[in-house]
């Protein structure tokens, strides 16, 4: 043993490292680029994605230029104005935004606020489950099942305030089971999940101290949502709302079915209609030429429009939930 | 609903009285009409796929191979489909499942707070907001345009979709693991790819495995990243890597707006079918979570 030590004193010459410093192994570095390229897959994948199509789509906005956002879309003439388009995204995504936050605040509140743990579980399971529905099982129920059923209800509500004002106007005639109505509606079925999932996280971050003072004060629970839960999460739940409306409006297959496929410009919301995503779903197939990138091109607008939304909707609740966590 | 409708036994001195405590039931009422609305359109859905698509559901349909659409449902099956469904997932599993998990060890393990680490965070988050249908269309540009349709260009496709969600959830899970242990063994002399190798994954895998079924779960139900990777024949084609394909969520697309009963009963089936693997895999999820989350708390 004593020779040992002697040996290992010596044998390090001086000004050198210790022998226990040592260089970091070829493994271990390896392991921590190849990790770091994974990393930077995901930057380098968006940069891909907006590079790659907006080279494709680039003869249409050559060739329209400004005009790309007017409506007028005639393949057969060689037009490409997509301004029905963004107006049916539009209009559907504000359907379901209408109808699916308020249930979705709804369904979080409850599950954070009134029942207990042993309940909320089994409803958590269930919006799960809404959420693992395909988009394009909602667009087989929804043209097969749902859209002759509501198509119905659309005719006699039509008919009904047929000549009427402002509600002639969005629920007169023209009616159909297929439209803007009806694609808006089997879209907040497909955002509620995600909308309460968040908003759930972000009502979850009120501090108890805060609730509990409410109630200490008398405070019904109405009273305590009202004063110590809105408050500290209505940023929060503005942005997952955000998130619901990134969905709403990229999503396509079930849309593409439902929607009816007509590029018109119309405030009757039971009129067939069409989207962005729709659109290029239903006519890529026979596309090519200037009429191919003016698909891919509203391919281009709808990532700008979901990376806006979903950049500002992240940094939201990120925040909030930094704030809750603090 | 139990804790809403309480027995009052004598005066209840915490609840408020008149008017007040009417807001208040009305407001509690309110939210369990809103769990009620959700549950109205998913029962009725799960219903219709089931009550259409167990008549027609049975081995045969399942292996044989998809007829002309004006066919009768009592012919053919969709076989070629669940082929190129299996093929076309586990492809996007492999590519997206690794890289994913290599990129939150990344984003957990050396990262940390830095800028770049939240930088990637941040932008993963972003990422599992781009819509499916672009993720089809950057696949088109960039690798059908040169090589063609295939399997391969649809999970790539596919791929792209899973890789933040992978990465999310498995960054997630790695946060769990406690530091202690990393700390443990690096004072027995352990690398850090050592200790992230065997002590990190390990303790967290209960929960990266269950996070990358659920993004298996929802790549399989996609339609719209394959509509312009794979083309969609009725054919089947055991090569993942060259042709035209199809797979069980381009067939329903196919079969939804056909005028004729036979195919619209395949679409049923199909859906049928779809909606039994999502849900397996999600179980199977669960299950796992249950089983592991003793280890990675």
């Amino acid at each position: 043993m004593s020779t040992v030590t002697q040996q290992a004193g010596p044998a390090i010459p001086a000004g050198s490292a210790h022998p226990l410093a040592q260089r970091r192994p070829l493994g271990d570095r390896t392991f921590q680029i190849v990790a770091l390229a994974c990393g930077l897959l995901v930057l380098v994948i968006l940069v891909l994605i907006a590079f790659s199509t907006t080279q494709q789509a680039l003869p249409w906005f050559q060739a329209e230029g400004w005009k790309v956002f007017t409506n007028n879309w005639d393949p057969a003439t060689n037009k490409f104005g997509a301004l029905a388009f963004i107006y049916g995204t539009a209009i559907t995504a504000a359907i379901a935004l209408i109808m699916a936050v308020p249930v979705s605040v709804g369904i979080a509140l409850l599950l954070t606020e009134v029942v207990p743990y042993r309940v909320a579980r089994p409803i958590v399971y269930v919006i799960d489950l809404l959420a693992v529905v395909p988009s394009v099982v909602w667009g087989l129920w929804g043209i097969l099942v749902f859209a002759p059923w509501i198509g119905k209800i659309y005719s006699s509500v039509g008919s009904a305030v047929h000549g009427i004002p402002v509600l002639g106007a969005l629920f007169g005639p023209p009616t159909s089971g297929a439209s803007f109505m009806t694609a808006g509606i089997i879209l907040a079925f497909m955002i509620t999940p995600i909308v309460t999932s968040l908003s759930r996280e972000v009502i979850a971050t009120v501090p108890t101290i805060d609730k509990e003072g409410a109630y200490a004060l008398g405070a019904t629970r109405l009273e305590m949502i009202q004063g110590a839960v809105w408050p500290h999460s209505k940023g929060g739940i503005t942005g997952a709302v955000l998130l619901g409306l990134g969905r709403a409006m990229g999503e396509t297959i079930a849309v593409a079915l439902v929607i009816g496929s007509s590029a018109t410009i119309t405030s009757h919301l039971f009129a067939p209609g069409d989207s962005m995503p729709a659109v290029i779903a239903n006519q890529f197939g026979e596309a090519s030429g200037v009429f191919r990138a003016a698909l891919i091109g509203l391919g281009v607008l709808l990532f700008v429009f979901t990376i806006i939304i979903n950049i500002i909707a992240r940094t939201i609740v990120g925040g909030a939930q930094e704030q809750g966590s603090a | 609903m139990a804790a809403i409708t309480e027995p009052q036994l004598g005066p209840n001195l915490r609840e408020a009285a008149g008017r007040r405590r009417t807001k208040n039931r009305i407001a509690t009422v309110l939210m369990v009409i809103s769990f009620v609305l959700v549950l109205i359109p998913l029962v009725f859905v799960l219903i219709t796929v089931i009550a259409k698509g167990i008549k027609i559901m049975s081995w045969q349909f399942l292996t044989s191979p998809i007829p002309p659409q004006v066919l009768p449902a009592n012919v053919g099956g969709i076989g070629p489909a669940v082929l190129g469904t299996i093929e076309i997932v586990a492809l996007a599993t492999a590519l997206a499942v690794p890289l994913g998990i290599l990129g939150a060890i990344y984003l957990n393990e050396y990262g940390g707070k830095g800028f770049l680490a939240r930088l990637i965070g941040f932008f993963s988050d972003v990422m599992t907001g781009v819509p499916s249908i672009v993720m089809g269309l950057f696949i088109f540009s960039i690798w059908v345009l040169h090589f063609g349709f295939s399997g391969l260009a649809g999970a790539l496709a596919l791929g792209c979709l899973m890789l933040p969600v992978v990465i999310r959830s498995t960054d997630e899970m790695l946060k769990l693991v406690p530091n202690p242990l990393r700390e443990g063994s690096y004072a027995l002399g352990a690398t850090k790819a050592r200790v992230t190798m065997t002590v990190v994954l390990p303790t967290a895998i209960g929960g990266i495995v269950s996070g990358a079924l659920l993004a298996v779960a929802r790549a399989a139900g996609e339609t719209a990243p394959l509509l312009f990777t794979i083309l969609t024949v009725t054919t089947a084609n055991p090569n993942v890597f060259s042709g035209p394909n199809t797979s069980i969520p381009s067939q329903i697309f196919a079969n939804a707006t056909s005028p004729y009963p036979g195919a619209q009963d395949r679409a049923w089936g199909a859906a049928l079918t779809l909606i039994v693997i999502a849900f397996v895999l999600m179980i199977a999820a669960r299950i796992i979570t249950a089983r592991f989350t003793r280890f990675s708390r």
